[in-house]
């Protein structure tokens, strides 16, 4: 029984987005592809441990889905003579875009630009990665019938307004990609650093999550080097999860982590990731500048043997991208260790980003580093009424109150 | 096919500029040629308009316009279109031509 469990469970994760994907292609209706879905995921669960699991579990579970929708559109077409029109629909192909593959189609579907950011990150998890709407409530924290709606108010506008369940053709294609890979950094970070205090510091449900799926685009655009660069990224990323936070609960920064905690072989295939691209010749996006600077982090066995200059070159490539203040905000941090916190500060305090947790936090060091207490102890209080995350609330208390001296 | 409207919204009363004309004039002949025109209009300022409540027997008419906003409808497209990808593509060239911002919606459909 359990063995049938695991398989079923196994199962949908590896077969969900392709079932629900294949029926939309076939049936042009998100509603029907999810709720047929689902419900052959519940017919296997009934089934399964009975009969013993077919041989192509993948190809089982498409079939029932097609079957319950064919039944489910020949009821309504009987209910109303119009609906016969959707019977012939389905056997009209749509046209293909760039790239034939369903799953994709239905990845760019729901990061489509009409649709709210959160409301792509929503039907992503859901149509793509099969989370119900309680746990994406959850994730998110919000009511489950808010999110329910959202994910129906998404389904809707995408029927009214006729968002084409497609790819973007080849020229629309490194601008839709971007929102995706956006879609899915958001879902990761979400996962990495979760924003309320109600919740767990790391969702590692989240993170693994949009691991899965952007190694599911990877599989889909191999030859795009941003996508590479955001799995990257998240690897490297991920693989210092289990020495970011203390057993009391308290985030660990990366100069005090344990990095024999550190998982070998997600930072070996980061690292591979990274150098492919580098070898690749082009020149890097954001998310591959990214990945680098994490790689340097994650080559270093202890934080004093960081090639901390090399970081600053990487944070100056990435300036050129996005000069956006989070980001000098970020290279300024590495140029505390090169150049000494006074220099640091300098840059720090130029910053438009009052009412973010991290500048605060940042200058809160800064300031301990050289010597004046006062002014750190005063960043620090505004960091801790700042930080959402408990992990990262409780490092900053305990920070703040090793201060000594004015 | 689906038809949808691309309304045009601005923040003043001023006519399009003779080089904006020029431009509408041109995305205008390029929807004929692509078979995407339905219905085109410039829209008169908001202080032209009345508001009529017939709803009780005797009409109200109300002077003005029914919200007072910074924004308002200064024109709107009607055009048809095979799914939302082509009319966000055509509101964009729309956009561009008149220099304002368009919001789009399509037509309930039966």
């Amino acid at each position: 029984m359990t063995d049938v469990g695991e398989v079923i469970a196994r199962t949908h994760r590896a077969e969900w987005a392709r079932v629900v994907a294949t029926l939309a292609r076939r049936f042009g209706d998100l509603d029907i592809a999810e709720e047929m879905a689902a419900e052959a995921f519940a017919t296997a669960v009934e089934r399964w441990p009975v009969d013993g699991v077919p041989p192509n579990p993948g190809g089982w579970l498409t079939t029932t889905a097609h079957r319950k929708a064919v039944d489910r559109v020949r009821r309504e077409a009987r209910r109303e003579e119009k609906h016969r029109e959707a019977l012939m629909l389905s056997d009209t192909p749509e046209p293909l875009g760039a790239i034939d593959d369903d799953r994709l189609r239905l990845v760019f579907t729901c990061c489509h630009p009409a649709l709210a950011m959160e409301t792509r990150v929503a039907l992503t998890l859901r149509m793509v990665g099969g989370l119900t709407v309680p746990e994406i409530a959850h994730a998110f924290l919000v009511q489950e019938t808010a999110m329910g709606q959202r994910i129906t108010r998404a389904k809707t506008k995408i029927k009214a307004a006729r968002i084409p369940y497609r790819v973007p053709s080849r020229e629309d294609l490194p601008a839709r990609v971007t929102g995706v890979l956006a879609v899915l950094y958001l879902i990761f970070n979400e996962g990495y650093l979760a924003s309320d205090p109600g919740q767990e510091a790391v969702r590692a449900d989240l993170t693994a999550e949009a691991i899965r799926l952007t190694r599911l685009v990877r599989a889909l655009l191999p030859a795009d080097g941003e996508v590479v660069g955001l799995l990257a990224l998240m690897l490297l990323t991920e693989a210092r999860r289990a020495a970011r936070v203390s057993a009391s609960g308290e985030l660990v920064t990366l100069g005090e982590q344990d990095r024999g905690a550190w998982d070998r072989e997600l930072i070996a295939e980061g690292h591979a990731l990274v150098r492919a691209r580098l070898a690749s010749g082009r020149a890097p996006g954001r998310y591959q500048i990214l990945a680098a600077i994490n790689a340097v982090h994650t080559d270093a066995r202890d934080i004093r043997d960081t090639d901390w200059s090399q970081i600053v070159a990487l944070y100056d490539q990435l300036l050129r991208l996005d000069p956006s203040p989070i980001v000098r905000l970020n290279r300024a941090i590495a140029v505390a260790e090169l150049d000494g916190p006074e220099v640091a500060l300098a840059e720090v305090d130029r910053l438009p980003l009052e009412g973010y947790h991290a500048f605060h936090a940042t200058r809160a060091d800064l300031l301990r580093r050289l010597g004046r207490s006062v002014q750190s102890r005063a960043a620090y209080d505004r960091a801790i009424a700042l930080a959402g995350n408990t992990a990262e609330t409780a490092y900053l208390i305990r920070r703040r109150d090793q201060l000594t001296g004015p | 096919m689906a038809q949808y409207l691309m309304s045009v919204l601005f923040d003043s009363n001023d006519l399009a500029t003779d080089d904006e004309m020029a431009a509408i004039d041109v995305f205008n002949e390029q929807l004929q040629a692509d078979g995407h025109w339905v219905f085109a209009g410039g829209l008169a300022s908001p202080d032209t308009a009345t508001v009529v409540d017939g709803r009780n027997g005797e009409p109200v008419f109300t002077d003005g316009p029914y919200l007072e906003s910074k924004e308002h409808v200064a024109g709107f497209w009607i055009v048809e279109a095979p799914d939302l990808d082509v009319a966000l593509r055509l509101a964009a060239q729309g956009s561009q031509s008149c220099n304002r911002r368009v919001e789009l919606r399509p037509f309930l459909t039966a």
